[in-house]
């Protein structure tokens, strides 16, 4: 049961994205759609699975010093991974991410659970909380551009919804990405608020 | 090159794709740190320096290392390295040669090791002036004001959005809305004040 926790705090009570706020810039910059959203919070989650493991295993082998680097060392080195696989086997998703995937590798979520939590916790527990948090980050990133998509373009996954309106194209340049997370954010904190209270 | 592609660089690094208000890069510190102004100022400028630096050197190893022996598809992990240990060594430099120095940006150096404005300038050098893996004509210039722009963009929003949260600190907000969610409402209207810039022709 305490296992399951592990992996259940990244869902909600401790999201990356809407309570602790880290690993922003993807978040905002790929959220222009549903289905980029799909592809970086799945790539984002396996770049979390394989360095939590790795840190993990390594921990008490390192000297504290040296810790970061080494951690970054295999951050890349799984954001490589990612990043050929993607060229490879899904070209049209790698050129609409672009740049964002090499940026993995400085998405503070990642450096941030290495630190800690890999790096004092067993591989298996590690494991959990990577998952917990990578698909935490996923569905935090499928909300985000299933509202910025929806409104911005009038489709959800490149299927039209709605005619009735015409789609300000606001939502889908830079500001409707802020506006958009700001809100959410409000409003999962009031919620919160709300069900403490009671 | 002429003195012109180079202040078109520069405007449209500060203000038509600002780093933070358009790209999304360098977000999580820009939400952190500013809190107030000078603070920020001086992350901003530690961040000019480094993406600045970072620009060059990483220039260098693409161009001389990775491009000639195919090697690109080292860059994330080579590119991360150099900068992580340049910043390490520019801290430990500064904290030695001048501590003056030291004090006003210093501090904010670990910080910026993982800040995505960093790696970001360097990837897009890479990106926009490698073509079909040669350099274009002037890309080592063209990179090095690269670079300073995207710092400059940076340290200018990080300017703007401070002095709007110091004054932020007498505003009645809702408790809900405080803090995090307020500066993104911020930075929403800011990035859109920005989108004027866009219709800029140069």
């Amino acid at each position: 049961m305490k296992m399951m926790g592990e992996f259940v705090k990244g869902l909600w009570r401790e999201n990356p994205t809407f309570r602790i706020v880290l690993g922003l810039c993807p978040t905002l910059a790929v959220s222009t759609s549903v289905s980029n959203g799909i592809g970086m919070g799945v790539a984002a989650t396996f770049v979390l699975v394989g360095s939590n493991i790795f840190v993990s295993l390594i921990r008490g082998i390192v000297p504290e010093k040296v810790r970061i680097p080494c951690f970054i060392v295999i951050i890349a080195t799984f954001v490589t991974i990612v990043d050929l696989l993607m060229k490879a086997y899904a070209p049209a998703l790698s050129r609409s991410l672009g740049m964002f995937v090499p940026l993995i590798v400085v998405n503070c979520m990642v450096l941030g659970r290495a630190e800690a939590f890999a790096s004092k916790a067993p591989p298996f527990k590690s494991i959990l909380d990577a998952l917990g948090m990578g698909i935490g980050f996923t569905w935090a990133l499928i909300l985000i551009s299933a509202i910025r998509e929806s409104l911005g373009n009038g489709t959800i996954l490149g299927i039209t919804i709605s005619r009735s309106f015409e789609p300000p194209l606001f939502m889908i340049l830079a500001p409707g990405a802020l506006l958009t997370i700001g809100i959410l954010i409000a409003l999962i904190n009031y919620l919160t608020m709300k069900w403490k209270a009671k | 090159m002429d003195l012109s592609t180079y202040i078109t660089i520069i405007i449209s690094t500060i203000f038509i794709n600002n780093f933070i208000l358009s790209r999304f890069l360098g977000l999580c510190s820009f939400i952190g740190v500013s809190k107030n102004t000078l603070p920020s100022v001086s992350m901003g400028l530690a961040v000019t320096f480094v993406t600045t630096m970072a620009s060059i050197i990483t220039w260098l190893i693409y161009n001389y290392i990775l491009l000639p022996y195919n090697l690109e598809y080292l860059r994330t992990l080579s590119f991360i390295l150099v900068i992580a240990s340049f910043v390490q060594f520019a801290e430990i430099v500064i904290q030695k040669k001048a501590p003056a120095l030291y004090k006003v940006f210093g501090i904010y150096l670990p910080l910026i090791t993982v800040n995505c404005a960093v790696f970001g300038a360097a990837v897009l050098n890479t990106d926009v002036f490698f073509l079909h893996g040669h350099a274009v004509p002037g890309s080592f210039m063209k990179s090095l004001i690269q670079g300073f722009g995207a710092g400059a963009g940076f340290t200018l929003a990080m300017l703007i959005m401070s002095g709007i949260r110091e004054r932020l600190e007498y505003a009645d907000v809702p408790r809900s809305m405080k803090d995090i969610p307020i500066t993104f409402i911020i930075a929403s209207l800011m990035s859109m004040a920005f989108l004027g810039f866009s219709g800029f022709k140069i």
